[in-house]
């Protein structure tokens, strides 16, 4: 079984307005990298420019903020989930 | 996306309410007016749009009007005559004159929104406009995700304007923010979680539910409440700018909401002189702002909280890095202070000033102590302490420490004893 990655609304509209996409890979890296390449337009707000995550996203790795867990390097296993939200919120 | 500025000089006294359109603090783009608060193209912060045709007022004209944040209406994300929560803010400027020698400076004044209405903390002013916002949006429920204060704050707000709450909270929140919450019978849910995990829910509940949540899908509109604390020390100074400003720094939206609201008033010609420095202090058991500015990065490293002060306790701070730019370009600094030095701080604020602030208070007051003890702040400077919730919502942390009363009999003899032995 696959990794899950789950989109915000808002960007669900870069990605044909899929909100959960399968993808593969080992690493989260693996797994954005995948969904990058399907998703050209949705490329650029997942990674920048560096191939670091996008500044005004932020990723979670069944529910843990994946900067605590090893950032793009963080391993995955089949069924798991990441989601993604906006960075800017709450306060 | 493009957008038709509303004037907000041209609506009538009574003209219905309606939120301004937002811009991109990042990329320019303009969004309509609706409950969005990040950039659709690249998901940057959204920032109401004030028309810059409209008509301000003179000092002589706001005087005039009630003491309230609306009487700096047109600096708030509206049009039209606003409905709901017309009696928060105002709170007292209280010049502190002990507090000053202990600073070294030449004047202290404590911004007291501990005593702001109607739930005792600043969250009452950015609540204030984001109930709004929800009224003109038709939304008839809201919600947050807090630390507390704004569970508080949201709660009241929506009660009085008869609007359902929906309310998520760090489950091991101090029980009289709970309670202050559940009084007013919102749906009110406790997550066993930090504020950060709380917030990363709440976000996934407004994309699926789509409640009006006053710092997710708001927060634009909600976010200029902070503003009026600003406005407000420059008039309650006297149409002066403070050289110094001192906030605690949560979310690090109230240090910039603060750098803007003094430079409205500034651009307005209501006030001249430079922009404050603006200092933000932190609890040391999360300071990711703080770390943030000390190091000149660009991108906040998360932490997980571990501190009492819980209504700081967000350890994916999202308006960090405009804090650390407002700090920065205003020349100010930040502070990380202990626990210890919080709770001290809350007892010298009560016993210099009798304000009795909540630990966040606490944080500011010992954050001021440790900038003056770095040589930051000068004799001349003129400082204001924003003091930003109550301490009666945190009477757990400040218990200890404090002397112990002793329980007498009803009998002059034994009180006698007490003078006489020096207690």
């Amino acid at each position: 079984m696959p990794v899950t990655l789950e989109l915000p609304v808002v960007l669900a509209k870069l990605a044909g307005g899929t909100r959960r996409i399968a993808a593969e890979g080992t690493t989260v890296g693996d797994v954005v990298a995948d969904v990058a390449a399907r998703y050209p337009d949705l490329a650029p707000r997942l990674r920048d420019s560096a191939g670091a995550p996008y500044p005004f996203v932020t990723f979670y790795l069944n529910d843990e903020d994946i900067r605590f867990v090893g950032g793009f390097g963080a391993a995955v296993a089949d069924g798991d989930e990441l989601v993604i939200v906006p960075a800017i919120a709450g306060g | 996306m493009t957008a038709t500025i509303v004037p907000a000089a041209s609506a009538s006294a009574f003209a219905a309410l309606q939120p301004v359109p937002q811009q991109c603090r990042l990329c320019s783009v303009i969004a309509e007016p609706q409950p969005l608060a990040i950039c659709e193209h690249c998901l940057g912060p959204l920032d109401p749009i004030l028309d810059p045709r409209r008509r301000l007022p003179s000092r002589a004209e706001i005087a005039a009007r009630p003491q309230s944040i609306w009487r700096y209406k047109e600096w708030l994300p509206f049009s039209g005559t606003p409905v709901h929560s017309l009696d928060t803010g105002f709170t007292p400027l209280v010049d502190a004159p002990r507090l000053a020698a202990k600073l070294g400076v030449a004047r202290c004044w404590v911004k007291n929104d501990a005593v702001s209405h109607p739930t005792l903390s600043f969250k009452d002013r950015v609540v204030a406009t984001a109930i709004n916002a929800a009224h003109a949006f038709g939304l008839e429920t809201v919600g947050c995700a807090s630390t507390g204060n704004l569970a508080n704050a949201v709660a009241a707000h929506a009660a009085r304007a008869g609007l359902d709450a929906w309310i998520f909270i760090p489950a091991d929140l101090e029980p009289a923010k709970v309670l202050g919450t559940a009084v007013y019978n919102p749906k009110l849910v406790r997550v066993n979680g930090t504020y950060d995990d709380v917030n990363r829910l709440c976000q996934q509940l407004a994309d699926r539910y789509g409640w009006g949540l006053v710092n997710i899908n708001l927060r634009g509109y909600y976010g200029e409440g902070s503003k009026t604390m600003a406005h407000e020390i420059v008039e309650q100074l006297g149409w002066r700018l403070p050289t110094a400003v001192v906030a605690p720094m949560a979310g690090g939206s109230l240090v910039n909401k603060l750098k803007k609201g003094f430079g409205e008033f500034i651009a307005a010609e209501l006030v001249t002189g430079p922009l404050p420095r603006l200092y933000g202090t932190q609890a040391e058991g999360c300071a990711p702002i703080v770390r943030l500015v000390e190091s000149g990065d660009d991108r906040i490293t998360p932490v997980i909280p571990n501190t009492i002060a819980r209504s700081l306790a967000i350890g994916n701070p999202a308006d960090g890095r405009f804090a650390a730019d407002a700090i920065r370009g205003t020349g100010g600094w930040v502070a990380g202070v202990s626990d210890a030095a919080l709770l001290d701080g809350i007892r010298v604020l009560a016993q210099d000033t009798g304000i009795f602030a909540e630990t966040a208070g606490g944080v500011t007051v010992a954050g001021a102590l440790a900038l003056a003890a770095e040589g930051r702040l000068r004799p001349d400077d003129e400082v204001v302490l924003c003091i930003t919730g109550n301490g009666l919502k945190t009477v757990e942390a400040a218990a200890d420490g404090l002397r112990q009363a002793p329980v007498v009999a009803p009998k002059l003899r034994e009180v006698a004893a007490l003078v006489d032995g020096g207690y």
